[in-house]
This record gives structure tokens, C-alpha cells and sequence, in this order.
């Protein structure tokens, strides 16, 4: 690399021309401009036959766009979508290909016509400086300071001065302070930490709802799982924002597999192999829902984050910092899963006040 | 001439118009003013013809479109899987309008294609302005006036790829509120500010719904017309060529060539954008179903616009990077590439223009453009750029790479995560290296003419190839360019030996400018010419006839023993470009 040897003291690289006898002496500095290259003819310029052609191309285009006008609006009235994938494909596609030949022949023939019938000579137009000459700059700024002077705020009354953009500074605070006060709802972000899982609340099936029996749960399989609620708070808008909190992720693993899982000193969260992760993501919140059985990965689709779900869900690649939370899980007397509390921490993301 | 023959009725609607509006002055100004011609300006105009595409569909769209998050239970008979299924109404009205709306499907798939187009013509329209050097004063207004219209056009995608309320959109959102929960103090009360409540609330749909149909647009449509107002007033910028110089422009006029052209691309965008639209299926949400935050399918990208912040997101390393600080959480692992890498992108582009003329030292007006190789340094920090965003959007698409070509997905992320760094610097050397390689070849080719194929044997056995040389046009194109210094800066002491203000910064961009332009070629001049000439090859060639060679008396340039070769003659120790160091 040449530039790691430059002598940076030596900042100008003049490039000098050994001058070979007499012949540097007496040459400009520079080619000449050859000026605008010659106007070649097209063949539409110079044989009326070819003129002719291309009237009569852009013609037929034209006609062509008048007949894909009319194919759309046959294609509307005689092939309405049936109501099935493969009706609407049709409509779609003879509504598509009319309009298209439609616009396209208006547009080949405006090009057309332009190339080959319009004057094709190359004109030049003066550029003058964008600057304003200094005469009229002088009259401007003088125009300016006469206005200034006018409003009487010049050089005196600081207070109207200061008056005058206090009030213009603060008034949109008005606006402001209602609208963001507002907009934000009840701003309860500690909203963030709490999931609707308590003791006792049984673990169910997603969408479905229906409890899960502990025996159920076979060695291997994958539980989406869902706190059990009614069905009918299942259709309001709480229950998205809840659900978006509160998604799990429940897998039963050979007892033996289970190397470590993240219940503390003399308590147990999982049960019989049994271990119930939550499903977002710590990294940016997406639903980690890819689980590979033979490794014990969970794996998050959008970033590619993956979790050990034998080894306390840790981190064992891609962008995340933080293991799943893991819910505590037990048996109720009925032999349902429940929860044994809500999360030990705030599921998904981090956020500032996380820890706080 | 009204006195003379009676008026035609174009002629008195426009002397009804002017008498009251002065319009004859604009129309004297703007009728036969003239615009250069080169394919790639249109790039602009291809955004521009995109956006009117938009506004068209998109406005057939709000005609059936319900911004609304309410649950609804969907009712229609199509897609029969959805049937009593609860989602919000934004869901189930886009459903209705593929399904039941003639050409609605039709319409979609137009909006949502000419977005993906519009966005990618403006990319490529910088490109174009970068690598020409367009955005030079004059210029430099409209250069920032059009970057904050890419950042609007990408808002504007962004914003409506989410309105359906489907799956792969919703999941998307969430992404955002993670990212914005990510912004240190603030974050939290930003994700209450855009969401109205927690993820997702029933707020999000209609405000984005006013973002894309009324702020964004509202604010772009402005810039727009401020964007073509400089540019007319400013005229257009033209490629170097015979007789273009920075105080004329060269080119046919607006009426009647560039009214036809113009419109004639109006109708063809418009009906390539059809043509895709009714024959590529895109963003087919149904199959995705209503947004519900626990499924999510695997293998799913975003739009391409947005591949680069998500590749970003994926190739960024987690553990170690989040830090509390204080009690308090600051998540680098989210920050660094979803906030920072756009952020530094965005801010290289709106200080380039400004930042370029610091280390030319140049204020005159450009409105000849570069070509590319002349400016090394920035056509390779462009390519470099480039590069960078490449690999952060190959980065997004890893799952598929590994599925494809059955890669481990671990191995793909690294393989990125090192090119992120080292490929960026490998393309910035070698673009620069071709650059100058070009440079050289161009002064090579004034001054020794093209390669004919003709080869010409002597008496004495030498073979020679004849070289042409270049027409008068082809010598300008190659020779019109300067070739930039580094800054010249007063030295760091007086005559009296004091220390001056100010030289340290001086000696700052001083270097900078070093690193922009130390490494240089001259233009051939005709010295050089004449001197190439007096070496004897050329003439010596074109003069003598095979038979009246001597021999010994072939060319006894200074170059040495290799006389023969014109190819190679003149590049030797003394070839000017080669300064040697």
C-alpha cells in the first residue's frame, strides 16, 4: 500500500514532467474542450418512410392502451372474485395484466414519440452564480435592518424583547403537555415486572385454554402454554397484553437430562422433568417457539438466539444477554399443572429500570 | 397578433390566466429550459413516479381499510379457516378487501410493491448523487433534504407494513418495543408513549394509520416539492463530456422532449408496478393469520429496506453486553445495532457534503459531475459503506442461508460477524486501487492512443502494435477533471518563531485531507503528450514504412532499451502518474 509510505511532512505530491528538450515549453495546460459533439441524424430525421414507422408504432400503442382500459373493465364486470385463493388470483391477475397494457402502452408511446419524432438536438443554456449580485445583497440587508429598526425592538427594550420569545418559546407547551401526558396512558411501567401467573393458577393449553394434567405431559414433548383464565376475558384486549407477558414455554425432559434448571436453595420449579420457560425473548421480545429435542435448544426464529433449556435456559448463542425466566411449576391436588408464583424476574426485554 | 387573427381558445384561457397571475413569466422560464439527459437520472424520477403510485392505491385502499383494533369475530366466507375466529377489525377489513373488494387484492399488491421500488429508487438515486460528487455546492441543501425523505420513506414503510395487524407485522412491532425499552432512561416511557399502554394496547394501529396516511406523506409531499423546486432552480448537474462546463448546462428541452419523457416514465413505472402487482403475490397475510403475541413462524424476513437493522440485531454478540450500571439496565446488546449502527450510517451521510468540502478546501459551485474514480477516497468509502450494509442485510436472511444450503447457523453469524469489519476496509482499498488503476489507464490511453490490433513488423524482426490516437471528445472526457490536493496549511510557528492559534486543528484536518487525497494521478496534460511523441514511437510508427527502417534508428527514447513496446514505454521511472516516493 503506497499511502504507508508517504513522508507525511511532504503533504503535496506534485507530479512533475521531466521536461524533455523544448517540449513542455509553449503547450497549454490543459486539452481544449472540443465544445458539444456534432448532432448525429436519426434515420427518422433523415428518411420520411421511417418518420412514418414510428407515427404509426405510436399510434398502434396507443390504441393498445385504449384496448387494455376496456379489457379492465370487461375482466371487472365478468370475473368477479368467487370468494376462493384461486378466484381472486384470476380476478387479480386479468385486473393486473389489462391495467397494465393499459399504462404501459401510454407510456411506451409518449417514450417512443419523444425518441424518434420529437427534436432530438442537444441545446445550451447559460448557468449564472447562484449569489445574489452584491448590489441587490446590499439593498436586502438594508430592507432587512430599516425592518428591524421599524419594530423598535433594536438595541432597546430587552424585557419586550425577551417577552416576546419567552412567550413564543412557551406556548407550545400548552399543546405539548397535554398531548404527551396523555398519549402515553397510565405510564404504570411497572407494569413491565408483573405477569397474571400466581400460586395456584393452572398452566393450559394455547389456544384452547384446557388445563394440563401433569400426566399428560410425555418425556420429549412440547407444551405453548397459556395461564387458565375464562374464556370470556380470552376476547378483550387485557388478555393480548396480558398474554403477550405471560406465554410459556413447556417441554418435559428425562430427569437425568436436566443438568440444572433455576430454582433456588431448597426450592423446586419444575416438576418430574417437567420445566416451564417463559416464551419471550430476552434479547427483543419475540416468541422463542423453535425447540430442537435431540440438544435441548430453544431456539428464537427472529434473531437466532438459542437457550439451553437443560441447563437453566442460559444463553448459548446469538444476541440475548439473559436466560429465560423460568416459572416456578407443582402438581395441584388434582394432578393439574399450576404455578407455583408469578416469574422470580421481569420476563422479556431489559429495560432501564429492570432491576430497580 | 390577438389584433391580427382571431385567438384560439388554449390562447385566451392562457390570456385570461395571465392577466390575472403572471403566469407567461414562469412559462417563458420554464417551457424550453434545458435538462441533461442520462439514464441515471431517472433514478429520482422512478421514486418520485413510485410515490404518485402510492398515493393513488393507497387512497383505494383507505376506502376499505378499518384502522381500528377492536376484536371483531370474522364473519366473511373466505379464507374458511378464519371463520368465528376473534382479531381486530384492521385484520379482518384487509382480509375483506382481497376477498371481497374487486381489485382490491390488486391494489394491495401494488402499494405494497411500489413501496418496496420507492424506497430502493431513492437508494439508488444516492448512490448515484454520492459516487458523482452531486451533492457539492450547491447542492448540499437538497443532498440533506433528500436523505430526511429516505428516512420519512422508510418511516412510511415501516408504518404501513404493520397496519394489517397480522402476524409477521405484529412480531415486528414488538421487535420496536423492545428496541425502544432498550434506550437508556427513557425507554420505558417511550414504549408507554408509542403504544398508548403495554404491548400491543388498542392504540398502536390508528395512530400508525395517521403517521402513514397523513403526517409522513403530508411532511414528504413537501420535501418533495422543495426537493424539485432546488433542483430547477439550481439546474441539473451533467456528466462531464464536449462542451459541458460548470456554467452552462447541455441538454434538450423541457417542451416538448423532457414533458413527453417524464410522462411517458410516469405511465411506464406505473405499469411495471401493475404489472408486479397483479402477477406477484406478496404479503399474503391470510395465511399468516391475525396478530396473537405466542406463534411466530420461523424463516420470516422484513421488508428488504429494514434487512440491515435486523441483520444488525442478529449479528450483534448478547453475553457480556448487557450492563447494569447503578441498578439500572443498559442494554449495548440491543443499542449498538439497532440504534447505533443506523445511527453513525445516517450521521456519515448527513456530514459527507459538508465534511468533503472541509478537506477539498473547495467552495466553488460544481455542476459537472465526477466520475467516480476520479475521487478514490470517496467513491471507496462509499463502496465501503456499501459493503457494510450488505452484510448486515445478508445477515438478516442467516436462518434461510442455513436452511438452504444446510450451513450450521452459528458458523454463517460468524463468518458475518468478522466480514462486518473486514470487508468494509478490503472493499475500501481495493475500489480505491481500481480507481486510481483507472485514472492511470485513462492518462495511459490520452497519451498513447487505443490499442488498434494492428501489428506492424520492421526490417530488422521488431513487431510493433499501432496505437490510434483518441478523438478530440474522448481526450476531454478523460482529461477535463482536476485532481484535488491536500489542504495547504500555514505553518505552526511565525517568522518569529511564536506559536500560532489554531494549528493543531489545522494540522487535524490537514491529515484527514491527506488521507482523502495524498494518493492522486494527474490528468495527462498536452505536454505529456507531445513529450510521449518525442519519445519517437508514434510518429516513428505512423512515419516510416517497414522497408525504410533502419536498423538501430527505432525510437532511442529515454525509457530505456524496451522502445518497441508503446505500451509499455513512458510508464517506466518517469511516468508522471507513478510520482515516485
Amino acid at each position: 500500500m503506497s499511502e504507508n509510505q508517504n513522508n507525511p511532512a511532504d503533504t503535496s505530491h506534485e507530479v512533475t514532467v521531466t521536461p524533455e528538450a523544448g517540449t513542455a515549453v509553449g503547450h497549454p495546460e490543459r486539452f481544449p474542450d472540443p465544445g458539444v459533439p456534432d448532432h448525429k441524424h436519426r434515420l427518422t430525421d433523415t428518411d420520411p418512410r421511417a418518420a412514418k414507422r414510428a407515427e404509426r408504432t405510436v399510434t398502434i400503442l396507443f390504441v393498445l392502451s385504449i384496448l387494455g382500459t376496456v379489457g379492465s373493465i370487461v375482466a371487472y364486470v365478468m370475473v368477479p372474485p368467487d370468494g376462493t385463493t384461486s378466484g381472486v388470483r384470476l380476478s387479480t391477475l386479468l385486473l393486473g395484466l389489462c391495467l397494465a397494457v393499459s399504462l404501459l402502452g401510454i407510456g411506451i408511446a409518449g417514450i417512443h414519440w419523444a425518441k424518434s419524432l420529437m427534436g432530438d438536438k442537444e441545446m445550451v443554456q447559460e448557468r449564472h452564480p447562484l449569489a445574489t449580485n452584491e448590489e441587490d445583497r446590499a439593498i436586502a440587508v438594508q430592507d432587512l435592518n430599516e425592518g428591524l429598526a421599524d419594530s423598535g425592538v433594536v438595541g432597546r427594550r430587552g424585557v419586550l424583547k425577551g417577552a416576546f420569545f419567552g412567550a413564543l418559546a412557551l406556548f407550545p407547551l400548552a399543546i405539548a403537555v397535554p398531548l404527551i401526558g396523555s398519549v402515553g396512558g397510565d405510564w404504570n411501567v411497572s407494569k413491565f415486572k408483573h405477569t397474571m401467573w400466581k400460586n395456584g393458577t393452572r398452566l393450559a393449553i394455547d389456544p384452547s385454554g384446557r388445563p394440563i394434567k401433569a400426566a399428560d405431559v410425555t418425556v420429549g414433548s412440547v407444551f405453548h402454554v397459556i395461564p387458565e383464565t375464562t374464556e370470556e376475558f380470552r376476547s378483550t384486549h387485557e388478555w393480548i397484553n396480558e398474554k403477550s407477558k405471560a406465554v410459556v414455554l413447556m417441554v418435559r425432559l428425562n430427569p437425568e437430562d436436566l443438568r440444572t434448571d433455576q430454582s433456588p436453595e431448597g426450592e423446586t420449579w419444575s416438576h418430574e422433568g417437567i420445566v416451564a420457560y417463559s416464551k419471550i425473548c430476552t434479547h427483543v421480545g419475540c416468541p422463542v417457539a423453535l425447540y430442537e429435542q435431540q440438544t435441548h435448544h430453544l431456539l428464537c426464529p427472529c434473531h437466532q438466539s438459542t437457550f439451553d433449556i437443560a441447563d437453566s435456559a442460559k444463553v448459548v448463542f446469538g444476541p440475548a444477554n439473559r436466560r429465560l425466566p423460568q416459572l416456578p411449576i407443582t402438581v395441584d391436588d388434582e394432578g393439574y399443572l399450576v404455578a407455583q408464583d408469578d416469574f422470580a424476574e421481569p420476563i422479556g426485554p431489559s429495560f432501564w429500570e429492570r432491576l430497580k | 397578433m390577438a389584433t391580427k387573427q382571431r385567438p384560439s381558445a388554449v390562447g385566451k384561457a392562457a390570456d385570461y390566466l395571465d392577466q390575472r397571475t403572471t403566469i407567461g413569466v414562469l412559462v417563458k422560464e420554464l417551457a424550453r429550459k434545458v435538462f441533461p439527459d442520462h439514464w441515471s437520472f431517472m433514478l429520482g424520477e422512478i421514486a418520485l413516479f413510485s410515490f404518485v403510485v402510492l398515493i393513488a392505491s393507497g387512497f383505494f385502499l383507505t376506502m376499505f381499510f378499518e384502522p381500528s383494533m377492536a376484536l371483531v369475530r370474522f364473519e366473511g366466507d373466505y379464507p374458511p379457516s378464519m371463520q368465528g375466529q376473534l382479531m381486530s377489525a384492521a385484520f379482518s377489513s384487509t382480509v375483506d378487501m382481497s376477498f371481497e373488494v374487486r381489485g382490491g387484492l390488486l391494489m394491495r399488491q401494488i402499494h405494497h410493491w411500489s413501496a418496496l421500488i420507492f424506497i430502493g429508487s431513492i437508494v439508488l438515486h444516492m448512490f448515484r448523487i454520492f459516487f458523482t460528487g452531486a451533492f457539492r455546492k450547491p447542492r448540499e441543501i437538497n443532498w440533506l433534504v433528500g436523505l430526511t425523505m429516505l428516512i420519512l420513506a422508510l418511516a412510511a414503510g415501516f408504518t404501513g407494513y404493520s397496519l394489517p395487524d397480522d402476524v409477521l407485522s405484529g412480531n415486528g412491532l414488538r421487535i420496536i418495543d423492545g428496541v425502544v425499552k432498550s434506550i437508556p432512561v427513557i425507554g420505558s416511557y417511550m414504549s408507554f408513549l408509542v403504544f398508548g399502554s403495554e404491548f400491543p394496547g388498542s392504540h398502536i394501529i390508528p395512530r400508525l394509520f395517521t403517521l402513514h396516511i397523513f403526517v409522513i406523506p403530508g411532511i414528504l409531499i413537501a420535501l418533495i416539492a422543495l426537493h424539485l423546486f432546488l433542483m430547477v432552480l439550481q439546474k441539473h448537474t451533467q456528466y462531464p463530456g464536449g462542451g459541458r462546463t460548470d456554467k452552462n448546462v447541455v441538454g434538450y428541452p423541457a417542451l416538448p422532449v423532457y414533458v413527453a419523457k417524464m410522462t411517458g416514465n410516469f405511465f411506464i413505472i406505473a405499469g411495471v408496478l401493475t404489472l408486479m402487482g397483479g402477477t406477484m403475490a406478496i404479503n399474503n397475510i391470510w395465511n399468516y393469520g391475525p396478530y396473537d403475541p405466542a406463534p411466530v413462524s420461523a424463516g420470516t424476513q422484513p421488508d428488504w429496506y429494514i434487512l440491515f437493522v435486523d441483520g444488525a440485531l442478529r449479528l450483534m454478540p448478547g453475553p457480556g453486553w448487557e450492563w447494569v450500571i447503578g441498578g439500572y439496565t443498559l442494554s449495548m446488546n440491543i443499542l449498538i445495532p439497532a440504534v447505533v449502527v443506523p445511527g453513525i450510517l445516517f450521521t456519515i451521510l448527513f456530514a459527507w457534503p459538508f465534511l468533503e468540502a472541509r478537506v477539498t478546501g473547495d467552495h466553488r459551485e460544481h455542476h459537472v459531475l465526477d466520475r467516480p474514480r476520479n475521487r478514490p477516497v470517496r467513491t471507496g468509502i462509499g463502496v465501503a459503506l456499501f459493503v457494510a450494509f450488505l452484510v448486515c442485510a445478508l445477515a438478516a436472511t442467516n436462518d434461510i442461508i442455513a436452511t438452504h444450503f444446510s450451513l450450521s447457523i452459528f458458523a454463517i453469524t460468524w463468518v458475518l460477524r468478522v466480514l462486518l469489519f473486514v470487508g468494509p476496509v478490503f472493499a475500501f482499498f481495493v475500489t480505491k486501487r481500481v480507481c486510481l488503476g483507472l485514472q492511470r489507464k485513462d492518462r495511459e490511453l490520452v497519451l498513447h492512443g487505443h490499442e488498434s490490433g494492428r501489428i506492424v513488423r520492421f526490417a530488422n524482426g521488431e513487431y510493433v502494435e499501432v496505437h490510434t490516437p483518441l478523438d478530440p471528445q474522448e481526450v476531454w472526457l478523460r482529461t477535463q477533471h482536476t485532481s484535488p490536493r491536500p489542504l495547504e496549511i500555514r505553518p505552526a510557528t511565525d517568522a518569529r518563531g511564536v506559536r500560532r492559534q489554531g494549528y493543531r486543528s489545522d494540522r487535524r484536518w490537514q491529515r484527514l485531507s491527506e488521507f482523502f487525497y495524498e494518493d492522486r494521478v494527474e490528468p495527462a496534460r498536452p505536454a505529456e503528450l507531445a513529450a510521449a511523441h518525442s519519445h519517437g514511437e508514434h510518429d516513428e510508427i505512423e512515419a516510416r514504412t517497414p522497408a525504410a527502417v533502419g536498423p538501430g534508428t527505432a525510437g532511442q527514447g529515454t525509457s530505456g532499451p524496451r522502445t518497441a513496446g508503446p505500451r509499455t514505454s513512458g510508464e517506466g521511472a518517469a511516468g508522471p502518474g507513478e510520482e515516485p516516493r
